[in-house]
């Protein structure tokens, strides 16, 4: 199964922010990579959303619906600047 | 009603078939009715939610088809083992509903005002959809900035909007070139084989124009031809991407 | 009230009479969804080692080869995944965790699987001995391919699936139970499907 890209979760990350994701720029906490979250790489069929850095694979962040509920863990990311 | 739509909470909104179209043997174009849409760019994107009889749900995100201004539209390949597609490219009729939120994505939307360069579109399949949403933006509008296609499809009946992008090349100043993978009409002078940095680079715009590019389509094919376009010189900043699942739209069948 | 969508439905319903094999929340499937957190790692055998490490030393390792040449069985074994899909009736070939921890002194009360990849998963001592819990290898009679966790994942089919850690590399003991990838993230520590025990909390 392919991963897909930031794109597949603007509707998700909009929901979680109150505002589009897609364009805002995220620094990897691990390589430093710079870039826009459209453009990372998402693991959608899972218990949980995953977004790895496009660069080093390193996790950026994970969204998980718990009982109802949407969480987010930003641990990954250094920076996410909203465009 | 042409609207930016961009900011603030998205919530789900009951969506009514108005028309439905069939593009080729397995995809088809549903127009819809939201009563408080309130415009999109030109390459966003809708989640839609179906709900069962027994509060079976299921989500999936469809390029929106239609250019701003225009009546709201999506076009969805059936895929064959889908659970969504099949359902919305055989079963769903005129007046049926269900619920999207929109319009999503910001990064992957061309603006006339906002956006310099010539543009290169580069579809694979179904990664057609948000780029025809462009091109018919771009005629609207009245916009003479040179735009390229490359639409890379199995067949010729694989083609969706085959006659309107035939009227592009011929009438409004677009070039659109077919490479057909798999199989070829007889008498066929078009390209043949997948897109690859050789196609490329006979037809992308040279680097020098800081042409601005969007390439949509199944991941392999986006990841190869953007790795192609960055190897001849385009700045990667310049080359946006859309994935969508093996199963053809972004998210999964 | 959400508008029905006229006419649509699931894929798969819970055959007839099977109804109390299923875990409340779930529905039968007879597709193996793949569900990964990352990219699938394609190990050779030859480089794949299984490994029971404790306070920070290997106390065994068994190559590909060794590991092929310990006693193994067939296991028929319903699944549950949290994502609410189960199958029934699926057959795997493996090697018994308790083989393998027969060969380890050890009084640990926890493992925390680790697999290639970095995917991490916590069970109790108790969950992967007394016949629970194997190292499955191949599946429906030919080789476990990668996108379900091939060369060889974790199989604990009492538990929700994600504890059926895919590319499994080994297992660290532990004194105490450390949450792994997705219990971090919000999930059951435990995940007991008959409890509905998928979030943490539950």
């Amino acid at each position: 199964m392919d991963a897909l890209d930031g794109n597949a979760i603007g509707g998700l990350l909009q929901e979680v922010f109150g505002a589009d994701m897609t364009a805002a720029v995220g620094t990897c906490a691990f390589c430093g990579r710079v870039g826009p979250v459209a453009e990372t790489v998402v693991y959608l069929r899972a218990p949980g959303t995953v977004v790895r850095c496009r660069t080093c694979g390193n996790v950026l962040m994970v969204l998980v619906e718990v009982r109802s509920r949407k969480c987010v863990d930003l641990s990954g990311l250094a920076a996410l600047q909203a465009s | 009603m042409e609207g930016t739509a961009v900011r603030g909470r998205l919530t789900w909104q009951v969506a009514t078939v108005s028309q439905l179209v069939d593009e080729t043997a397995t995809v088809r174009t549903i127009d819809l009715q939201v009563p408080d849409w309130a415009g999109h760019q030109a390459g966003q994107h809708l989640d839609i939610r179906l709900t069962g009889d027994d509060g079976y749900r299921a989500e999936r995100s469809y390029s929106i088809a239609s250019a701003p201004g225009e009546p709201l539209a999506i076009t969805v390949e059936r895929l064959e083992d889908g659970e969504v597609s099949p359902y919305l490219t055989e079963d769903l009729r005129q007046g049926d509903q269900f619920e999207l939120r929109g319009p999503i994505g910001l990064y992957f939307t061309w603006d006339r005002a906002r956006d310099t360069g010539p543009l290169l579109l580069v579809a694979g399949g179904s990664g057609v959809v948000p780029l025809r949403a462009i091109l018919r933006y771009r005629e609207r509008t009245g916009s003479t900035t040179p735009a390229r296609l490359l639409y890379s499809a199995r067949t010729l009946p694989d083609v969706i909007y085959h006659d309107e992008l035939d009227r592009y090349n011929h009438d409004h100043g677009v070039d659109v070139i077919y490479t057909l993978t798999r199989q070829q009409p007889p008498g066929w002078t078009g390209r043949t084989g997948r897109v690859n940095a050789a196609m490329l680079a006979d037809i992308a715009w040279p680097a020098s124009q800081n042409p601005l590019t969007f390439v949509c389509g199944p991941t392999s094919f986006v990841e190869a031809v953007a790795d192609a376009l960055v190897g001849l010189g385009y700045p990667a900043g310049r080359v946006k991407t859309e994935r969508f699942g093996a199963t053809g739209a972004p998210g999964g069948p | 009230m959400s508008p029905l969508s006229r006419g649509f439905h699931r894929r798969h319903q819970t055959p007839a009479g099977e109804e109390g094999r299923v875990p409340p929340g779930q529905y039968v499937t007879e597709d193996f969804p793949v569900l990964s957190a990352g990219p699938t790692p394609h190990t050779p055998t030859e480089k794949w080692t299984f490994s029971i490490k404790q306070g920070g030393d290997t106390e065994k390792s068994w190559s590909w080869d060794e590991m092929s040449a310990l006693p193994h069985e067939d296991v028929t074994a319903d699944i549950h995944c949290v994502t609410r899909w189960s199958k029934l009736d699926t057959h795997w070939q493996a090697v018994s965790i308790d083989t393998l921890l027969a060969q380890v002194n050890h009084d640990a009360g926890y493992v925390l699987a680790f697999c290639d990849g970095g995917y991490t998963t916590n069970l109790p001592l108790p969950d992967v001995t007394g016949g629970q819990a194997w190292v499955a290898f191949g599946y429906e009679g030919e080789p476990l391919p990668p996108e379900h966790g091939g060369p060889a994942r974790l199989l604990v089919p009492h538990l929700y699936f994600w504890k059926s850690a895919k590319w499994v590399r080994g297992l660290e003991l532990l004194d105490h139970d450390e949450p792994g990838f997705w219990e971090t993230y919000g999930y059951n520590m435990y995940g007991d499907p008959w409890k509905e025990q998928r979030y943490a909390g539950d």
